[in-house]
C-alpha cells in the first residue's frame, strides 16, 4: 500500500516524477534535479518533506526521558523553541535513527523523525515511554514543508500571518516559533539558510501553491540528496543504521557524555569504544580523476583496501564528484577509488564541502 | 511525449543508430532514455580503435542518479567519439539525437542492421 502526502496532487501537476521512497509516493524531480539543487544554492526552493514522521511528548517527566532515550543531551535545550540533533541508539550502541527535537515546554517536546524509520521508532519510542509517564502521540495530521535557499525566508516571511511572520523574523538558527497548530523552525537538510514548516495537512496545499506562486522551486528528493551531501550532512541507512556506531560516522559531536550520571540508551556499548585508535574514521572524498563516486565503491590505499562510500554523488554547486566515505583508521590525505574496475584517485577532505552556496574545501590539486 | 525520429533504428537497450554513411553508423541514447535517466553528469567513452561485439559494454553514461552501461549496438570499430561529451555530458540531455551523439562505428557486419528496431517498434516498446 503506497501512501500519499497531502501534496501528492501537486507533485503530480508539476510535473513530478514519482518514486517510492519508504513506502511513500515521492517526487524525485519535477524535470531538472540539477537546476532544482541550484534554486536552492541561488534564491529558493521546497520539498515536500510530510512524510518525515512528528512525534510529540506530552508528561512532566518528558525531559528525564529524552536524556534516557537520546544521545545528546535536551539539558541543553533551555529556551522554548530550541532544537537538537541527535542519535537514538540501541542497546548495542547502533544507531535507531537520527532525528531532531525541539523543546516546548518542560512537559512538552516535539521530535521529526525519518520516514523510513517512522514505524519502528515509534514502537521503540513508546516502548521506553512507558515507565516515565510520557504520551507519544504521532502527528500524522501535520503536513511538512521545508524552505530552503538564501531567500527562502523572505519569501515564506511574505506568506505568513502577521502573527507568524512576526513570531518567526528573528528566528535564530535551530530555534522554533510556535503559532497555532503551525511550528516553524530555522533548520533544514541542505547547507542553506530557511524553515522548515510543520502545519496541518489541511493547510498544506495553500502553503505549497502561495509559495510557488511566490516563485519558489519545488524541489525533489534528489535534489535533497546532493544537496544534503554537498553539507556534509548524514542520511540514515546510507551513512549509518543500526549495526553502525555513531563513532563511526561522524557523529561524535552528537554524544553528549559530559553528565557523567546521565545513563542514556546505548552509552555503555558506545563509550567502551569511546577512546578507541583502531575505529573507522569518517571522512569526506573529492574524486579527482573522472567519473562519478557512487555508494559502496571500494577505496584502496597503498593496494589495499581500506573501506567504502557510503554515500557518493555528484556535487552540482561544485561540478565536481564528493563522497561521504568510512575507512580504517589512519588514513592519508589521499586514495583511490574502484570505479568499474579502475583505480581512480581521490582527495580526503574534511565535510561539509559546501555551506551557503560557497565552496568550503579546496577544489584544486 | 519523447521524441523518436523515423529516420533512426533502435535497441531495446534504448540506443540510436544513424543510416549508414559510408560503412559508419553514429550512435547514441534515445529522448526516452536520457528523459528517464535525468540529468547527466558524466560520459565514458570508447577509445576511437576499439573494436566491440554487438551487444557489447563499450560506454557507460552516468547521471546525477545512476551509472547506466551502453551497449553496443552493432559490431565494429570505433573511429570518432563526441569529444564535447568530456566537458558538457547534459549535451545529451539537451540533444541527444544532434550534438548529444556518442560515437561513430565501422560497422563489421551490415546484415546486424535488421535485427535493429525501426521508429514504430521502439515506439511500441517504451509505451509497453
Amino acid at each position: 500500500m503506497t501512501m500519499k502526502t497531502v501534496l501528492n496532487d501537486q507533485h503530480r501537476t508539476l510535473g513530478g516524477r514519482m518514486v517510492d521512497f519508504a513506502g511513500w509516493d515521492m517526487p524525485v524531480h519535477y524535470g531538472s534535479q540539477m537546476e532544482e539543487h541550484h534554486a536552492v544554492r541561488q534564491s529558493a526552493g521546497m520539498f515536500d518533506v510530510s512524510h518525515m514522521l512528528v512525534v510529540d511528548l506530552a508528561g512532566e517527566r518528558s525531559r528525564p526521558f529524552l536524556q534516557y532515550l537520546l544521545a545528546n543531551d535536551v539539558a541543553r535545550l533551555k529556551t522554548e523553541g530550541k532544537a537538537l540533533y541527535s542519535c537514538m541508539l540501541n542497546e548495542q550502541g547502533g544507531v535507531i535513527d537520527d532525528l531532531i527535537v525541539y523543546y516546548f515546554r518542560d512537559d512538552a517536546f516535539r521530535m521529526v523523525v525519518n520516514a523510513g524509520c517512522a514505524d519502528k521508532d515509534l514502537a521503540w519510542i513508546k516502548q521506553q515511554a512507558a515507565s516515565f509517564a510520557v504520551t507519544v502521540t504521532a502527528r500524522r495530521d501535520l503536513a511538512m514543508i521545508a524552505v530552503q535557499g538564501p531567500q527562502a525566508r523572505g519569501k515564506a516571511l511574505s506568506l505568513f500571518s502577521s502573527e507568524l511572520a512576526d513570531a518567526t523574523a528573528e528566528l535564530s538558527v535551530f530555534h522554533a516559533a510556535t503559532v497555532g497548530d503551525w511550528c516553524v523552525a530555522r533548520t533544514g537538510y541542505t547547507g542553506e539558510d530557511g524553515f522548515e514548516i510543520m502545519l496541518p495537512a489541511t493547510e498544506a496545499v495553500a502553503l505549497w501553491q502561495a509559495l510557488a506562486d511566490a516563485g519558489v522551486a519545488p524541489c525533489g528528493l534528489g535534489a535533497r540528496d546532493t544537496l544534503r551531501l554537498e553539507a556534509g550532512m548524514n542520511l540514515y541507512g546510507s551513512d549509518m543504521d543500526e549495526q553502525c556506531s555513531p563513532l563511526e560516522a561522524g557523529l561524535n559531536w552528537t554524544l553528549a557524555w559530559e553528565s557523567e550520571t546521565r545513563d542514556f540508551i546505548g552509552r555503555k556499548a558506545v563509550e567502551t569504544k569511546r577512546n578507541a585508535t583502531d575505529n573507522k574514521q569518517f571522512v569526506g572524498l573529492l574524486l579527482e580523476g573522472r567519473g562519478v563516486l557512487r555508494n559502496h565503491q571500494k577505496l584502496f590505499a597503498d593496494g589495499v583496501e581500506i573501506g567504502e562510500i557510503t554515500s557518493g554523488g555528484f556535487a552540482p554547486t561544485l561540478q565536481r564528484s564528493i563522497a561521504l566515505a568510512r575507512v580504517t583508521a589512519g588514513i592519508g590525505g589521499s586514495c583511490t577509488v574502484e570505479i568499474r574496475g579502475k583505480q581512480v584517485p581521490a582527495k580526503v577532505v574534511k565535510p561539509p564541502f559546501v555551506r551557503k552556496g560557497k565552496a568550503c574545501i579546496n577544489l584544486e590539486g | 511525449m519523447s521524441e523518436v525520429p523515423n529516420e533512426l533504428k533502435y535497441c531495446d537497450s534504448h540506443e540510436w543508430i544513424s543510416s549508414v554513411e559510408a560503412g559508419v553508423v553514429t550512435v547514441g541514447i534515445t529522448d526516452h532514455a536520457q528523459d528517464q535517466l535525468g540529468d547527466m553528469v558524466f560520459v565514458e567513452l570508447p577509445e576511437v580503435g576499439q573494436t566491440f561485439e554487438i551487444k557489447g559494454e563499450c560506454a557507460v553514461v552516468e547521471s546525477v542518479k545512476a551509472a547506466s552501461d551502453i551497449y553496443c549496438p552493432v559490431s565494429g570499430e570505433v573511429v570518432e567519439i563526441n569529444e564535447m561529451l568530456a566537458d558538457s555530458p547534459e549535451l545529451v540531455n539537451d540533444d541527444p539525437y544532434g550534438d548529444g551523439w556518442l560515437f561513430k562505428i565501422r560497422l563489421s557486419n551490415e546484415a546486424e542492421l535488421d535485427s535493429l528496431l525501426d521508429a514504430d517498434a521502439y515506439q511500441a516498446a517504451i509505451d509497453a
